[in-house]
């Protein structure tokens, strides 16, 4: 059985490169995929824990498959709005998207 | 009696249906309206009166008792037993109002069909009569002295409204205002006085308490002295009398509801219903409420000699006659002893005059309005020689005229020979000077009079435009009100209303009503002498002669540049300015620092809002670190 501890790190790694790649890339769809990252690590805690804590018990699988529900979900929507932006400024880097300021 | 409490209700209704749905309504039917619902309010105000006057017992002394039919407590005080109470009262004098009331408002209510006929907002104007009626009678059959402030404000807009109806005219605008503000500046006074009465005496009602009163002897008076004070701005008394030839801007109909026969006696009817307190606790005041009533009473009539303006004359001769009201009440000297009360007879006296006066100034008011409207000005000089194209007009104008120049059997005669009579019996000074008085009363109206109907016709404004006897809805009124003012005189006025509410028979002081009588023809005579012909040498001889008297006459005696200096020259340039000053740059300048203050931090904070997505992000995930450092640690 593979010890709690692996498991940890990869989903803290995951996490980080997930807030890394969402404060430093340009391109929207890199953020995007930054915030799935960082959904998938919460998923990979919400399952292990359940698998080792309470192995009795569902409810972290429930969560996690919930969770990929609604990050599905949410990267339509993600989607749909980088084609606006894209149809209006030819341009979906977040450089360029700073009109809304002041 | 159980229905009384309709009267209040139906102008009420009437004034909320006019009032919002009047303009979906023709001109006819919403004057119909307005008119069948005065007609109800008159019919009950009339069966009240029937019911009230001779079908009530009386009680063991012979007094007719004081109904209260409706009260109940609408706002309670924490102070224990000081409540305000809304309410229907009837007593001789309420039961009298409504009658006047309600009569001389039929009356103005029909009149207006023909003369406000195809006027814009016509339904308005009905719809602020009925609001006006509402509040008068509401003021009348108050219970309590707070109701009667309530509907007094009332009567004050309503009459705002009015004055201002022709909201075109800056005229009436300045007019309406003018009125108004006097009038409050002068219902402060009320305010104040019914304070402190309540304060002292627990209660608000007329009923005098007397274990609250014995902590301030000298309160009462001058709480009396104060409603006095408001009561005169209501009543034109002098020097708060400015408001009342201005508001002559208003239809005239209505100077003929508001300011000749209701509104402008409500003061009277104050100190009327004030008057077993003045006579009781104050009757030193009384004599105050007497001299200015006198003094009143002497300007104002000098002043209607003068004017040229047919409305501003009768305006004038309201405010000389209110006055005689008022010198009626402040000669009584003494609360009733028995049959003979001399000393209370200015009450009874001060009653009649206002019942008499109400129906012929209405009457007047009427009258002149069928004048200008048939020759389309209010000036003397646009008139002359009217007799021929309107009789029935100078007919009752003539009947109303005598009966103010109070020679009988016109009611004006028995009313003013009771007050002269009461004013010997205060001081003979008083009334010789009453008399006097009279005498101008008689000399002003007939120089109105034969100004109108006689004296130098306008033969070239008549040819032009040929004046033309009023429509009938006009002259139903005036014969209505001229055959009330024949016979009022002959009603045994006493048997109603007195001092201490017993029978009290009016029997003429031949030495009083000779003298009076002898003056008033004289004065009409001298009237006739002078204005009467076609060429008017002695007017105009006179006019030379006291050229700077006339000037001053004409002019008001100047009160109204004395007000204007007052008000523009000391309150508004040495208190108002540096007040405003104040609020300008140092309250304004404080709040301004603020704004601006808020401003410029927000210009310099500003650019934290980049509007980059990732820096947002950033200082949020700074965020959550530093809170769950501060969780942790």
């Amino acid at each position: 059985m593979i010890h709690l501890d692996y498991i940890l790190i990869i989903s803290a790694v995951m996490m980080f490169a997930g807030i890394f790649g969402f404060l430093t890339r340009r391109s929207t769809l890199a953020i995007l995929l930054s915030i799935e990252l960082m959904l998938n690590a919460t998923d990979i805690n919400f399952a292990v824990f359940n698998r080792m804590l309470y192995p009795e018990g569902y409810e972290g699988y429930f969560f996690a498959l919930f969770s990929i529900a609604i990050s599905a979900a949410e990267s339509a929507i993600a989607i749909a709005i980088m084609i606006n932006i894209y149809r209006m400024l030819k341009n979906i880097s977040v450089d360029e998207l700073q009109k809304m300021k002041w | 009696m159980e229905l009384s409490f309709l009267i209040l209700l139906i102008p009420f209704l009437s004034f909320l249906v006019l009032g919002i749905c009047g303009k979906w309504f023709s001109h006819k039917v919403a004057g119909l309206i307005g008119t069948c619902c005065l007609l109800a309010v008159a019919a009950l105000s009339y069966s009240v009166a029937f019911e009230y006057f001779f079908q009530t017992e009386r009680t063991a002394e012979g007094v007719l008792p004081t109904l209260v039919p409706y009260n109940f407590t609408w706002l309670p005080f924490f102070v224990e037993g000081l409540h305000f109470d809304m309410g229907i009262m009837l007593d001789p004098i309420s039961v009298m109002m409504l009658i006047v009331i309600s009569t001389v408002s039929l009356m103005v209510h029909i009149y207006s069909f023909g003369y406000m006929h195809g006027e814009r907002g016509f339904q308005r104007y009905y719809a602020f009569l009925s609001l006006f009626t509402m509040s008068m009678l509401g003021l009348v059959v108050a219970t309590n002295i707070f109701q009667m402030y309530l509907f007094w404000e009332l009567v004050g807009v309503s009459s705002y409204l009015l004055i201002g109806f022709y909201f075109t005219s800056p005229a009436a605008i300045a007019a309406s205002k003018k009125a108004f503000i006097v009038t409050r500046f002068a219902d402060m006074f009320f305010l104040i006085g019914i304070l402190i009465y309540g304060f002292y005496c627990r209660s608000f009602g007329f009923e005098f308490n007397e274990a609250g009163f014995a902590q301030g002897s000298f309160m009462l008076p001058t709480a009396l002295v104060l409603m006095f004070i408001g009561g005169a701005g209501k009543s034109a008394m002098f020097p708060l009398h400015i408001w009342l030839p201005d508001a002559m801007e208003g239809p005239t109909p209505v100077s003929a509801l508001i300011h000749a026969a209701t509104m402008v006696v409500a003061g009277v009817f104050q100190v009327a219903r004030l008057f077993p307190l003045w006579i009781q606790y104050a009757p030193e005041a009384l004599s105050v409420v007497a001299w200015v009533g006198a003094f009143t009473a002497f300007y104002a009539a000098a002043v209607a000699c003068a004017q040229s303006d047919i409305k501003r004359v009768l305006a004038f001769s309201t405010i000389s006659q209110i006055a005689f009201m008022m010198v009626a009440l402040g000669v009584c000297t003494e609360w009733a002893t028995g049959h003979e009360h001399v000393g209370s007879l200015g009450y009874m006296a001060s009653m009649f005059h206002l019942f008499t006066h109400a129906m012929f100034k209405a009457l007047l008011f009427l009258g002149a309005g069928c004048i200008i409207h048939a020759v389309h000005s209010n000036e003397m000089s646009a008139m002359g020689g009217l007799r021929k194209y309107m009789p029935i007009t100078h007919w009752t104008f003539l009947i109303a005229c005598l009966a103010i120049a109070g020679i009988p059997p016109f009611s004006g005669f028995f009313s003013k020979d009771e007050i002269l009579t009461a004013a010997f019996a205060y001081h003979p000074a008083m009334g010789w000077i009453m008399t006097g008085i009279a005498a101008m009363t008689a000399f002003y109206m007939f120089r109105l009079y034969f100004g109108i109907f006689w004296g130098t016709e306008n033969k070239e404004l008549h040819a032009h435009h040929t004046p033309h006897e009023a429509p009938w809805t006009m002259t139903f009124p005036l014969i209505f009100l001229a055959a009330v003012t024949c016979v009022a005189g002959f009603i045994p006025f006493g048997h109603y209303v007195s001092a201490d509410g017993q029978l009290y028979d009016i029997h003429l002081d031949w030495n009083v009503a000779g003298t009076s009588i002898v003056i008033a023809v004289a004065s009409i005579a001298l009237a006739t002498y002078i204005y009467m012909g076609e060429k008017q040498p002695v007017a105009e001889a006179m006019q030379e002669k006291f050229q700077k008297l006339h000037r001053w006459a004409f002019k008001r005696f100047y009160m109204d540049e004395v007000y204007q200096y007052i008000t523009h020259r000391i309150i508004f340039a040495r208190i108002s300015k540096p007040i405003a000053w104040f609020d300008r740059h140092v309250v304004d300048g404080f709040f301004d620092f603020l704004a601006w203050g808020t401003n410029a931090l927000g210009y310099q904070i500003r650019g934290l809002q980049s509007g980059s997505v990732q820096k947002y992000a950033f200082v949020f995930l700074l965020g959550i670190i530093i809170l769950l450092l501060i969780m942790i640690l």
